[in-house]
């Protein structure tokens, strides 16, 4: 990334030149299979997506790869033949779009094969290399990649020297051998699979019809494979296991050599790590390549290093290789290939996207090796097919560790990219606010709408206001300026901050934002240095830091009177299904000694915050806990239509006062309601009556409601079961997240007025309509848990941890956000859990340390370049103390008159965040469908910006990725297949608007994972060391019968259990003897002493710590019934309901794009 | 006379009846032109000691539309086994119990002594009082301890199967749970909404399911016990429950910011208890006490706003149509107690605030379901305290001196006809061959609800002679009048009472001299003195005055002996001699005047008047004046300002009040500390001598009088000086002898120039 500005330029032409190049390897190999290659390129395109998608499939299910590698492998010829066929089959209608797209008129037959040819050329290599993956896949670790990956490791070395450019090389590279491998892998497909998916591509839907191809072939394919396996079988594997560890040590070592190589070199390492299985694949099929290479096994070798960093680094070089000479010549032939590749292409690119330094580095670098030439050459078409070889998240993030994660992040610079959420990094303010705080998608945001409008990059910032910093980092300081308070601007009201330009010898300053000049206060003068910077700049948190705090004064208060301390109020259902599931007498036990853990304030001896309770079912119970009784009284409210307090006095009180009180109350609430028959229950007046507690007593606080049942009771907002899975994929299918009824939108516009936050425990055994009973809490900023089918043996430990967290977390009341921007922008959207009653102050009756607000920008004048644009986040907010508060934090961000300033310097997972939250919204108003088209359609536009813009011109066919975004497509799939976007049968009504909801105030590390969940294999886990083993590509083809895997999504933990793990392990693990005996209802893992089992659950127990909701742990075995859930979570694979898997969805958005270019 | 007066005695005593006339006009035009109409004043529950009840079922007279109860007045057929209704003359079997009927084997009915008799019978499910406390928690913490302790000693004084519930209210109204161990719990209603009775039991959990209405009955009264025990409950059972629960009682927690009154949901609770008897008690005694210490300020019924610089409403305001809230109050509270009493519920007021409260809204409460009301200053007084505990005193027997959801039945004889009743009941509206179409009082029924009664509580039942002039009563015939009143003994037994009795007819133009004769001049005054105080709550207070004078005089006109024109010829005979002075007195009463009595008071002495019995009722209009100096025993003196002599000590009884005023020299002699010496022991002795007999009023009184201590000179003798007939004023003090009495400075006219108007109008021969 740092690199990544300087070589911009340069990795630009460089991805050109290397998908240049990669064409040309395509060429290359198609000069094998020449012909085909040569007059399909045009088809082969859809050949290739086909490949892609078979490639895809592949690895998905291996068995469909191997085929169609095999059938590349062992014989174009045969595989020709039966791709024939099966085209002939399916070739009429992918042909017939195919062709259009290649243009290249192909027969019927060879359409596939001419893409494979395509392919062939490449794809013969590639194919081989896919068999290899898929052999790998299969078999996870494929030794075949791994000696390629020796091998190519050397090669990398070699690279080494061109540090920089060979890195930038090798993102090219692989984005070249991306194109190639999809060319490869076309081929194969478009061989094997070709009809199949040749049509898809052709439509243009890849991933249905692709998906729908594969299958088949896979299955046709099982022999395939088997011969892949023979292709390059064993021997491979062997040696890519072997090699594969190896490689590894060896890429680190790359990377050491050259840092700047290092990221594209890293790749490869992790891809190896993560690799295992995939990875080698992908180097296997490089070396495949080399191993075809034969020939090229010089190439091979370069090629190795080259492409083999990462899977696609190798192939890139090849390409690159190739490129250079086939530029010349391959000029047309590349376009072809290209359209067939892009899809692959654009993965690699993405996978490169590591490399995206590398790919205008390469373009350097490349250019400056000749020698690159020669190898890329031979790789290109080894790699072409090989799923590793798209761009894979875990690679980029593993790169973004090992290069950020040692030094701190310091914020002094303005437009600063900061590492990627998951790299621990330590911050230090130096004038802008922590990434903890706020994240932007692009760090250089355009001069001009125009630009903005055609990148279609929305600018948006992720703002965790009251975010928590790791005990190293140090809290926002409080600034206190006494009875004047903060000193603003006259105009826009901008609070001091350090961008604050003080003139005329520091008798005023201009605004940052709006420029107006204003007085600087007798008390708050200072002279100003030979720089023209305050005497005191040190010593003033607002003048030197990116956040801090100020004291607020009383008129800042509402009704200028300072807040009371805020109280919470505990109300909890007591009707029959509570109480059965033993639920009342949980919450009861708990608060006991909940009680003592309420937030307080630094150093505060006990907490300020007074606490209530309040149990209902169809009419509320009140209960006075004062402390001068003997035992507490409880008031029943029957009057629900009209709901009141029914009293003032020993409602509200201090927990260490009242605590006999409270303890006996809680002791007999359980017994009380033990007999109850009452199952009707009411919501609205629930909260109703916690606000009004709270506006009676005169302050802000939080309702904790535990609720289990659709309020059927007469009353106020009461609802009806409306739930209907017939209106899924209708016009009318919004409705379902629609509230049902207006009222408790008034109602929570009337709770945010009081500052009353509500969080709502819920307990359903059926629907209950979240989406209407989450409106309140959306919008006062709280916070909604969710336990269906809650028993109490496997939830407690779930409910009783977000419980206590959410009780404990810091949160502020009563809280008005206001982002000021410099002119230029402004601030015209807003996502999250609040309430705007305005266009510009976000209304929040509650806000923890776990809500994100996130905010959208939009131009309404120019920027300058010199200036850049500033983002002041002020936070008007009530402490737990009752202390009024203001928390400023100010970005500076850079702007830019060129797009690919714009385009190096974004953030894909803020990215991402943002067009969730966007489209989770959208699903209000809009069908399903359109949404989803949307969001593809402005990622298409994205990239096709970019690669209009940015990249160097280059075939149409190629898909180019830029570095910063690679890993849109992959992410944005994550996101079109979530439950809310693309429900499946299981996906209950609820669980969609309980996600929706989660969804809008998630941070961006939580989007992250949400969306694509992490994989760890747990067999590889050092029990001596704290450090945690690579992940792995959430796909099902990356999973060894023999291993153990944990995924984490930020909501579930499961444990996935192949049928083959070692027994010991799983003695040492479970505690039984054996597979068969491991009991799938487990919520926790035993406690056994034993180093394993310890290093396990200390990893799951950081990984809850991580979250701020305590994900439930769910025991997968292989082909238990529970795994069709867990495949769910496998986001790179095809998902049961339609969800297209990472290839198919790469190659569609490729053809999208291809279409917004042409 | 003699006879009469004894006659007069023992009909009372006997059968706690006192009717105006003892010999009848035997026409419809001689008895209009008596002036004061035949009628009666009625003790249903007269305490007699000697009336064993009987145990078993009246004899009913099989007409349907008659129903009398066998008496002593009925002829029997001891033979035929018939007896002949005395009534409507109807024949009828005895029952077969009867069989062994004789002239000297008599059933006590046909015994004349028997002329009141009572049964006990076994009718229905008997269900155990119940006790529903509503308190005020908007008191000083002073008041509200007191009343908390008053509270919780009562519970030992309820009868140990009664059911008892409480109700506190403030801004809020809170119905409290009894049953629950460890955590107390209510019920917690706005002040501000009316609920209808059907909310308010759903509100409460109360709802039964509606039984069909066909055969409905069977399964409601087992489920009663059940469904109410949440808010009533057995005293003996959550005795404790309830002493902690009222200890524990706090006041109104809510802020009452400066300048304002407390928000106090009077109208609201009282809704509430009413609608939680109304649908888990129906027709069972049960009495609602509401102790409250202020005017209801908010939600229905509300008498005044609560900023406090708005005065409550005083007559003034009244008669300028100035009170806002009143009618609209008056009219909840009134909706409330004909709820009350169509249920056979009372509700008692208990009233202790120094302002108002708001008993001119709330008297029909207790006025139609015949519950207590009692104003005090402060709950922490012993007027209070002593008040309720006389709530529950006992008779001798052990038995508590209340009854309940009494139905009060009168049938007449044929001359005879009802116009109503004046006490506290409401009308059943049953209509009857004995109905007059002229109604005095609560008219146009021949039966009345009386919801809860004790001996004491007396009604004035009117009736309208309807013989004609020209169809003349058999000489030596008799009217009789039968008073049938069936109730829920204490006990909760049910009994019916009967007393049946005859008087003469007496031709008004021959015989005159005999009704003259038969005249009970006291039972007349009460009962004029309740048409008037019946007629000045819906009319003008000075109209209600004209009449009254108007009647008098006719009466004078009537009775008096005069030659025309010459009022010094005018003579009174003995058994109207006391009659005019009980209109004097009664024209200077409270129930007639206003001034100088706020809204509350009013209504407050009204209510007593119109239920107390005769001697009471009389010591209202006429209080009652002894006299204690060393030159004789004490001696009731004059209620006369010439009574207030400086060497005597006054006790002065008007009911409400029991006034001790000392003498000038008295009061001196007690300054000196005379009676601290030995040798002026005697003194001592005369000290005391009033202080025994007004305790020993006291403690037989219900309400508890204002004990009111005072001397000559000091300004509580107002009490004294306000009541005593003005002889002596500022106007005549120089015309009369200085040594004797003392003067008042009134405006007011004295007894002697009522009189002297009174015979001048009586002779004119202009009227």
């Amino acid at each position: 990334m740092l690199s990544g500005p300087l070589f911009s330029e340069g990795v630009l032409f460089f991805s050109v030149s290397l998908q240049l190049r990669l064409v040309w390897g395509c060429d290359t190999m198609s000069v094998n299979q020449q012909a085909h290659t040569g007059h399909s390129y045009g088809p082969p395109q859809p050949g290739y997506q086909g490949y892609q998608q078979p490639g895809y499939g592949g690895q998905q299910m291996p068995g469909a790869h191997h085929s169609q590698y095999g059938a590349y492998n062992g014989p174009m010829p045969g595989y020709q033949h039966p791709a024939p066929p099966q085209g002939a089959l399916r070739a009429p209608p992918t042909s017939g779009a195919s062709p259009p797209a290649s243009g290249a008129p192909v027969l019927a037959g060879q359409p596939v094969y001419s893409q494979f040819g395509q392919g062939d050329v490449q794809n013969g290599i590639a194919t081989p290399a896919v068999q290899m993956q898929r052999p790998s896949i299969s078999q996870p670790f494929i030794p075949g990649t791994a000696p390629t990956a020796v091998s190519q490791p050397a090669t990398f070395q070699q690279y080494g020297p061109p540090p920089t450019s060979a890195q930038q090389l090798t993102n090219h590279v692989a984005g070249m051998q991306i194109s190639s491998v999809s060319a490869p892998a076309p081929a194969p497909a478009g061989l094997g699979y070709g009809p199949p998916t040749s049509v898809p591509p052709a439509s243009g839907s890849f991933t249905a019809t692709g998906s729908g191809l594969y299958t088949p072939y896979s299955s046709s394919q099982g022999p395939l494979p088997v011969n892949m396996t023979h292709g390059l079988p064993s021997t491979s594997l062997a040696q890519g296991l072997s090699l594969a560890q190896p490689n590894f040590s060896g890429p680190p070592l790359s990377t050491q050599h050259l840092p700047a190589q290092a990221p594209g070199f890293v790749p490869p390492p992790s891809s190896t790590g993560i690799g295992p299985s995939s990875y080698p694949p992908t180097t296997g099929a490089l070396r495949p390549s080399t191993m075809q290479g034969p020939s090229l096994p010089g190439q091979a070798v370069t090629g190795l290093p080259a492409a083999q960093p990462n899977h696609v680094s190798s192939p890139p070089p090849h390409p690159a290789m190739s490129g250079p000479p086939m530029t010349g010549t391959q000029g047309p032939p590349p376009p072809t290939v290209h359209s067939s590749q892009p899809g692959y292409q654009v993965q690699q690119n993405g996978s490169f996207g590591q490399v995206r330094g590398p790919q205008p580095n390469y373009g350097g670098a490349y250019p400056g090796t000749p020698s690159y030439g020669s190898q890329p050459g031979p790789l290109p078409p080894p790699k072409r097919l090989d799923p590793d070889s798209i761009p894979s998240p875990i690679q980029v993030i593993e790169d973004d560790r090992n290069n950020r994660g040692s030094e701190p992040f310091i914020t002094g610079v303005r437009g600063q990219v900061p590492p990627l959420v998951t790299t621990n990094f330590l911050v230090k303010d130096q004038g802008n606010a922590s990434p903890r705080y706020i994240r932007c998608t692009s760090y250089n945001i355009p001069c001009t709408s125009d630009m903005a409008k055609q990148s279609q990059v929305p600018l948006a910032a992720v703002i965790k206001p009251l975010a928590t910093l790791p005990t190293d980092e140090a809290l926002p300081y409080l600034v206190d300026h006494g009875e004047p308070g903060p000193i603003r601007c006259n105009r826009c009201k901008a609070y001091m901050c350090p961008f604050m330009q003080f003139i005329e010898g520091g008798r005023r300053f201009q605004c940052c934002f709006c420029s107006c000049v204003t007085e600087v206060p007798p008390h708050y003068f200072q002279h100003l240095d030979h720089t023209g910077k305050r005497v005191d700049f040190y010593d003033r948190p607002e003048l030197s830091l990116g956040s801090y705090e100020f004291l607020a004064t009383v008129s800042y208060c509402k009704n200028n009177k300072f807040p009371n301390p805020p109280a919470f109020i505990f109300m909890i259902d007591v009707s029959y299904n509570a109480v059965k599931s033993g639920l009342v007498r949980l919450i009861c036990e708990e608060l006991k000694s909940l009680l003592d853990y309420l937030p307080r304030e630094g150093n505060m001896e006990e907490s300020a915050v007074r606490v209530g309770f309040v149990t209902y079912n169809k009419v509320l119970h009140f209960y006075n806990v004062k402390s001068s009784l003997a035992q507490p009284q409880m008031m029943v409210v029957s009057d629900v239509a009209d709901m009141f307090v029914p009293l003032l006095d020993g409602f509200l009180v201090n927990v260490n006062e009242s605590r006999t009180v409270i303890v006996s109350l809680l002791d007999q609430i359980p017994e009380m309601f033990a007999d109850t028959r009452e199952t009707e229950t009411v919501f609205a007046p629930v909260i109703q009556a916690g606000m009004e507690a709270l506006k009676a007593a005169e302050c802000a606080g939080k309702l904790f409601i535990f609720h289990t049942s659709l309020p059927i009771a007469e009353a106020p907002g009461k609802l009806k079961n409306r739930d209907d899975r017939k209106l899924i994929n209708t016009d009318k299918e919004k409705t379902l997240f629609q509230p049902q009824t207006s009222f408790y939108s008034n109602l929570a516009k009337d709770c945010v007025a009081q500052g009353c936050c509500v969080d709502l425990f819920l307990f359903p055994n059926q629907y209950l309509d979240v989406a209407t009973l989450g409106v309140v809490p959306c919008q006062t900023g709280g916070s909604i848990y969710k336990y269906a089918y809650f028993q109490l043996e496997t939830d407690q430990e779930r409910f009783l941890n977000d419980l206590r967290k959410d009780v404990k977390k810091e949160v502020g009341f009563d809280a008005v956000m206001r982002v000021r921007t410099s002119t230029g922008i402004r601030a015209t959207d807003f996502f999250g859990a609040f309430y705007m009653s305005n266009t510009t102050d976000v209304e929040l009756a509650g806000l923890d340390c776990d809500k994100t607000i996130t905010v959208e920008f939009k131009h309404d004048d120019k920027l300058s370049e010199d200036s850049g644009a500033l983002l002041q986040c002020a936070l008007l907010y009530t402490s737990c103390a009752g202390q009024r508060r203001l928390r400023i934090h100010n970005l500076s961000l850079n702007c830019c008159t060129q797009l690919a300033d714009l385009y190096r310097n974004c953030e894909t997972d803020t990215l991402i965040n943002y067009l969730a939250k966007f489209a989770y919204r959208g699903v209000l108003n809009n069908p399903v469908k359109t949404v989803r088209d949307t969001l593809i359609n402005q990622c298409a536009q994205i990239l096709a910006c970019y690669r209009k813009n940015c990249a160097s011109p280059s075939s149409a066919g190629q898909l180019i990725l830029p570095e910063c975004m690679k890993l849109l497509p992959v992410y944005l799939n994550c996101v079109l297949k979530s439950d809310v976007l693309q429900p499946g049968a299981e996906v209950s009504t609820d669980d969609r608007a309980y996600i929706r909801q989660l969804v809008s105030s998630m941070d961006v590390a939580e989007t992250n994972i949400f969306f694509y969940p992490r994989l760890l294999p747990l067999t590889k886990v050092d029990v001596d060391s704290d450090t945690l083993p690579a992940a792995i590509r959430d796909s099902e083809e990356r999973l060894s019968k023999g291993d153990m895997y944990l995924l984490e999504n930020g909501l579930n933990i499961f444990i996935w259990i192949g049928v083959n793990v070692q027994q010991g392990l799983i003695q040492n693990l479970f505690g039984v003897s054996s597979f068969s005996h491991i009991s799938s209802t487990l919520s926790t893992l035993p406690v056994l002493e034993n180093p394993f089992s310890k290093r396990v659950r200390s990893i799951i127990e950081m990984f809850q710590a991580q979250r701020s909701r305590y994900m439930k742990l769910i025991i997968v075995k292989q082909e238990d019934k529970l795994e069709m859930l867990f495949k769910h979570f496998l986001v790179e694979d095809k998902s049961v309901n339609g969800g297209a898997s990472y290839v198919d969805f790469l190659c569609h958005m490729h053809k999208e794009i291809r279409q917004l270019l042409s | 006379m003699a006879t009469y007066l004894e006659f007069i005695q023992q009909n009372e005593e006997r059968d706690g009846v006192r009717f105006s006339w003892n010999v009848w006009p035997s026409s419809r035009l001689e008895a209009t032109r008596m002036v004061v109409p035949l009628a009666c004043l009625m003790t249903p529950l007269k305490e007699r000691l000697d009336l064993p009840p009987v145990q078993y079922e009246p004899v009913l007279c099989s007409r349907p539309t008659c129903k009398a109860v066998l008496n002593p007045l009925c002829q029997v057929d001891y033979r035929a086994k018939l007896w002949a209704c005395n009534f409507c003359f109807q024949r009828n079997q005895f029952p077969p119990a009867y069989a062994g009927i004789s002239e000297v084997n008599q059933p006590a009915e046909l015994m004349p002594q028997f002329s009141t008799i009572e049964y006990i019978v076994q009718r229905g499910p008997q269900t155990p009082l119940i006790f529903l406390y509503v308190v005020d928690t908007c008191l000083e913490e002073e008041d509200l301890q007191a009343l908390k302790e008053s509270l919780q000693m009562s519970l030992s004084l309820l009868p140990a199967d009664a059911f008892v519930g409480l109700i506190t209210f403030g801004r809020m109204v809170q119905v409290h749970e009894l049953s629950c161990e460890g955590i107390s719990k209510s019920y917690v209603f706005r002040g501000t909404k009316d609920l209808t009775a059907k909310q308010i039991q759903e509100m409460l959990g109360l709802t039964r399911l509606v039984v069909p209405v066909q055969q409905g009955r069977p399964p409601q009264s087992p489920e009663q016990p059940v469904i109410s025990s949440r808010f009533l409950q057995p005293v003996h059972k959550i005795d404790m429950n309830l002493t902690d629960l009222l200890g524990e009682l706090q006041r109104d927690p809510w802020p009452v910011t400066q300048g304002k009154r407390p928000l106090r949901s009077t109208g609201v609770a009282l809704s509430i208890a009413v609608g939680l008897l109304e649908g888990t008690f129906p027709n069972t005694g049960a009495r609602v006490m509401l102790f409250t210490g202020g005017p209801p300020t908010q939600g229905p019924g509300m008498v005044v706003g609560d900023e406090l610089k708005t005065p409550i409403r005083s007559w003034h305001d009244i008669e300028k149509d100035n009170a806002r809230f009143m009618k609209k109050a008056t009219k909840h509270y009134e909706t409330l107690a004909n709820r009350t009493a169509a249920n056979g519920h009372c509700i008692d007021i208990y009233a202790c605030a120094l302002d108002q409260t708001g008993l001119l809204e709330m008297k029909c409460c207790a006025n139609l379901t015949g519950g207590h009301m009692v104003m005090g200053d402060s709950f922490n007084t012993s007027l209070f305290k002593q008040t309720f505990q006389r709530v529950f005193s006992k008779d001798i027997n052990g038995e508590f001196r209340m009854a309940f959801g009494a139905t009060l039945e009168v049938k007449t004889s044929r001359e005879l006809k009802i116009a109503g009743a004046i006490g506290p009941c409401v009308s059943l509206n049953a209509k009857g061959p004995c109905v007059s179409e002229n109604e005095l009082g609560t008219g146009g029924t021949c039966q009345w609800k009386i919801c809860s009664l004790d001996p004491s509580s007396t009604l004035g039942i009117y009736f309208e002679v309807v013989n004609q002039h020209n169809a003349p009563i058999p000489q030596g015939g008799r009217g009789a009048v039968q008073f049938v009143t069936q109730y829920q003994h204490s006990s909760t037994q049910k009994r019916i009472r009967v007393t049946t009795i005859a008087r003469n007819w007496a031709d008004a133009q021959s015989q005159l001299q005999h009704i003259e004769a038969a005249f009970d001049q006291e039972a007349a005054a009460v009962l004029m003195a309740r048409l008037g105080v019946y007629r000045a709550e819906s009319e003008e207070g000075p109209d209600v005055l004209r009449w009254l004078d108007r009647q008098l005089i006719r009466l004078c006109q009537k009775f008096g002996q005069y030659n025309k024109d010459d009022p010094n010829s005018f003579r009174l005979s003995d058994s109207f001699s006391l009659y005019p002075q009980f209109m004097f007195h009664l024209r200077r009463s409270p129930f007639l005047q206003v001034f100088n009595n706020s809204p509350d008071e009013s209504s407050y002495y009204r209510h007593h008047f119109a239920r107390q019995d005769l001697t009471q009722s009389l010591i209202m209009i006429q209080p009652i004046l002894y006299s204690y100096s060393f030159s004789g025993p004490p001696e009731p003196v004059l209620l006369d300002s010439s009574s207030i002599l400086a060497d005597r000590i006054l006790l002065m009884d008007t009911f409400f009040q029991i006034v001790i005023y000392l003498g000038e020299t008295i009061a001196q002699w007690q300054k000196a500390g005379y009676q601290d010496m030995p040798e002026y022991e005697n003194f001592k002795h005369l000290l005391q001598a009033p202080l025994d007999d007004a305790q020993e009023i006291l403690q037989t009184r219900f309400p508890m009088p204002r004990y009111v201590n005072t001397e000559h000179g000091s300004s509580q003798a107002r009490f004294l000086l306000s009541k005593v007939n003005p002889s002596q004023t500022h106007n005549n003090l120089y015309a009369w002898g200085q040594e004797l009495g003392s003067p008042i400075l009134t405006d007011d006219v004295s007894l002697q120039v009522f009189m002297d108007h009174l015979k001048k109008l009586a002779v004119s021969s202009a009227s």
